[in-house]
C-alpha cells in the first residue's frame, strides 16, 4: 500500500470553509497556501518527483539527475526480474491489456485463479482473494466482516486503508494507543459481552518501521473472542521463515484469521490479498463490494505477480543481503549522529527523525540534489507530529552502494546543520 | 449516575490536557476553543474511559463537540 506523505492516515476534520462560500475547494485553501509557502521557499516540489527513466530496482533518473532509490518498498526488487518480466510479456501476447470486468462476471481469467493459488502455497493457507490493490483489500475486508453492532479494535498509528475500511463500514471504532498490549486490552475488556469484535494490527509499521508485538496482543484478542485481521504489507518476502510476515516470525500466524498484503511491495507489482483458513471465506467474493464492483487486475500484472510470489518462497539469499543492507545502513546513520525511528533495526524500513519541516524538507531536497531518493514524511501525516526522512532498502541495493547513501547522508546532514 | 459527579472528575482530567489555559464551560469545543488535535483527543478519551472503566468509540465521539456534550456522553455512559 502507498504511503501518502501528506496527507494523515487517521481522519481529520476538515476546516471550517466560512458561511459565505459557495466554493466547495475554500476547505483546501489552508493547504494550498502552505504547499505555495514551501514551494514560493524554492524548494523542489517533494511530492512532485517524476521519474524519468528506470534504471534498475534500486536507479532511476529522477527531475534530469541518475538517482539512488531509496524510498520504494520495492523491498526483493523483483521489477525487473527477467522471468517475472516474460511472464508479463506473454499474458500480455496471451490474453490482452485488461478484463474490462469485475471478478465475479467477466473478469477471472485463469491468471487469476493462478496467483491465488500462489498465495496459498506461499502462506499455506488454505483461501487466498486477490483485490485490484492493497488499499482495496482492507477497505473491503474490514468493511464487510465488522457489521453494524461489532467493535473493530485498532492501533491509532494504522494505514488510511484500515481507517478507511472501518469509515465505509457500520462498526463501532475503537482504537489504541500505537503498539500499548494494555491499552489494547482495556478497551477489549469493556466492550459490551455479545458484541463481535475485530482486532486490527500491522506486522510493520511503515511510519517508524516499527514490528509489533504479535504473539502478546493476538493471545490478548484471543482471550477475548476476537477475530485478528493483521496486515504484512511491509514484511512480505523477507520476515519470517518462509517470509510471510511478522506473525509467522512471531510463531503466530496460525491465530491470525486474516493476513492482508500488497503486490505492490515486495512482490513489485501492483494488488492487494487477503489470505485466510475461516472454513466460510470464498463467501466474501459475494459480498465484499470493493472486489464485486472493480474491474480485475490486467492479466500481465495477475502473470507477474504469481511469477514473483513462487521466485519469493525461495529468496533466502535476497532476504539475508536485504537485512545485512538494513543492519549497515542503520549502523551507519547512527553512527553518524542522526536520530532514527527505532534503535535497532526492525523491518527493512529506516526512519530518520528530522528536527523539524524546514530542515527535513532541506535535508530532503540535499538529498536529491546529491542524487539520493527517500520519502519525506511530515506532519500530520507522522506520529507525534515528527519530519521523517523514511528510508525503505531493497535487496538489490549493493554493498558499495550502501555506503554511498552513508556518504550522501552525511554531506547533507552537514550542509543542513543537523549532525 | 450522578452528572455533577461526572463533571467534577472531567474537569480534574482535563486540567492537564488543556495547555493553552482555555476557560471551559459547557459551550466550549474541542476542535474550535481547544484546537486539540487527534493525538490529543485520543489521549484525553483513554483518560476518561480509564477513569470510568467506560468505552467511547470514535463513532460516539464523532457526536461530542462540546464540553457539555462530553460530560452528558459520559454519564448516560456511566448508567448503561
Amino acid at each position: 500500500m502507498s504511503e501518502s506523505a501528506a496527507t494523515p492516515d487517521r481522519p481529520q476534520p476538515m476546516a471550517d470553509a466560512g458561511h459565505n462560500s459557495q466554493d466547495l475547494f475554500s476547505k483546501f485553501d489552508p493547504l494550498i497556501k502552505q504547499r505555495k509557502d514551501l514551494l514560493d521557499s524554492g524548494l523542489e516540489d517533494p511530492f512532485g518527483l517524476v521519474m524519468e527513466r528506470v534504471l534498475s530496482p534500486v536507479t532511476a533518473v529522477c527531475n534530469g539527475r541518475e538517482t539512488i532509490l531509496l524510498g520504494t518498498y520495492n523491498y526483493m526488487g523483483m521489477t525487473f526480474d527477467p522471468e517475472v518480466i516474460e511472464a508479463g510479456k506473454n499474458a500480455l501476447d496471451d490474453f490482452g491489456s485488461g478484463t474490462t470486468g469485475s471478478r465475479v462476471l467477466n473478469g477471472t481469467y485463469v491468471g487469476h485463479k493462478e496467483v491465488e493459488k500462489a498465495l496459498c502455497e506461499f502462506y499455506a493457507m488454505d483461501h487466498a482473494m486477490v483485490f485490484s490493490t492493497g488499499y482495496q483489500a482492507n477497505l473491503g475486508i474490514i468493511s464487510t466482516i465488522a457489521g453494524k453492532g461489532d467493535y473493530i479494535v485498532l492501533d491509532i498509528d494504522s494505514h488510511a486503508s484500515i481507517w478507511d475500511g472501518c469509515a465505509l463500514g457500520n462498526a463501532e471504532v475503537v482504537p489504541f494507543k500505537h503498539n500499548d498490549l494494555d491499552a489494547m486490552e482495556k478497551r477489549l475488556r469493556r466492550i459490551p459481552e455479545g458484541a463481535g469484535k475485530l482486532v486490527v494490527l500491522e506486522g510493520v509499521y511503515s511510519m517508524l518501521g516499527d514490528i509489533a508485538p504479535l504473539k502478546e496482543m493476538i493471545a490478548v484478542a484471543k482471550k477475548y473472542d476476537a477475530m485478528v485481521l493483521v496486515d504484512e504489507a511491509h514484511s512480505m518476502g523477507f520476515i519470517g521463515p518462509n517470509g510471510r510476515g511478522v506473525a509467522e516470525e512471531q510463531g503466530v500466524l496460525d491465530d491470525v484469521d486474516f493476513v492482508i498484503g500488497t503486490f505492490s511491495k515486495s512482490v513489485g507489482t501492483v494488488g492487494g490479498f487477503c489470505v485466510s483458513n475461516h472454513p466460510k471465506f470464498e463467501i466474501m467474493r459475494l459480498v465484499c463490494r470493493p472486489y464485486v464492483f472493480t474491474a480485475s487486475l490486467p492479466p500481465s500484472v495477475v502473470a507477474t505477480a504469481a511469477t514473483s510470489i513462487r521466485k519469493l518462497m525461495d529468496a533466502g539469499d535476497k532476504r539475508t543481503h536485504l537485512w545485512e543492507n538494513s543492519k549497515r545502513l542503520h549502523a551507519g546513520l547512527k553512527g553518524l549522529g542522526f536520530q532514527l525511528g527505532t534503535d535497532e533495526p526492525q523491518s527493512a524500513i529506516i526512519a530518520v527523525i528530522m528536527p523539524d519541516l524546514e530542515r527535513g524538507a532541506a535535508m530532503w531536497e540535499a538529498l536529491l540534489k546529491e542524487g539520493l531518493y527517500v520519502n519525506l514524511a511530515r506532519p500530520p501525516a507522522t506520529p507525534a507530529n515528527m519530519t521523517l526522512l523514511r528510508c525503505s532498502l531493497c535487496a538489490e541495493h549493493s554493498e558499495e552502494q550502501v555506503g554511498q547513501i552513508l556518504t550522501m547522508f552525511e554531506a547533507a546532514g552537514k550542509a543542513v546543520e543537523i549532525i | 449516575m450522578d452528572r455533577d459527579d461526572t463533571k467534577a472528575r472531567i474537569d480534574t482530567l482535563i486540567e492537564p490536557f488543556n495547555k493553552k489555559g482555555v476557560g471551559i464551560g459547557e459551550d466550549t469545543t474541542f476542535a474550535g476553543d481547544l484546537e486539540w488535535d487527534s493525538l490529543t483527543v485520543m489521549d484525553f478519551v483513554a483518560a476518561i474511559e480509564d477513569e470510568f472503566d467506560i468505552i467511547i468509540s470514535m463513532n460516539q465521539q464523532a457526536e461530542i463537540e462540546t464540553y457539555g456534550q462530553l460530560i452528558d456522553a459520559v454519564t448516560k455512559l456511566r448508567g448503561a
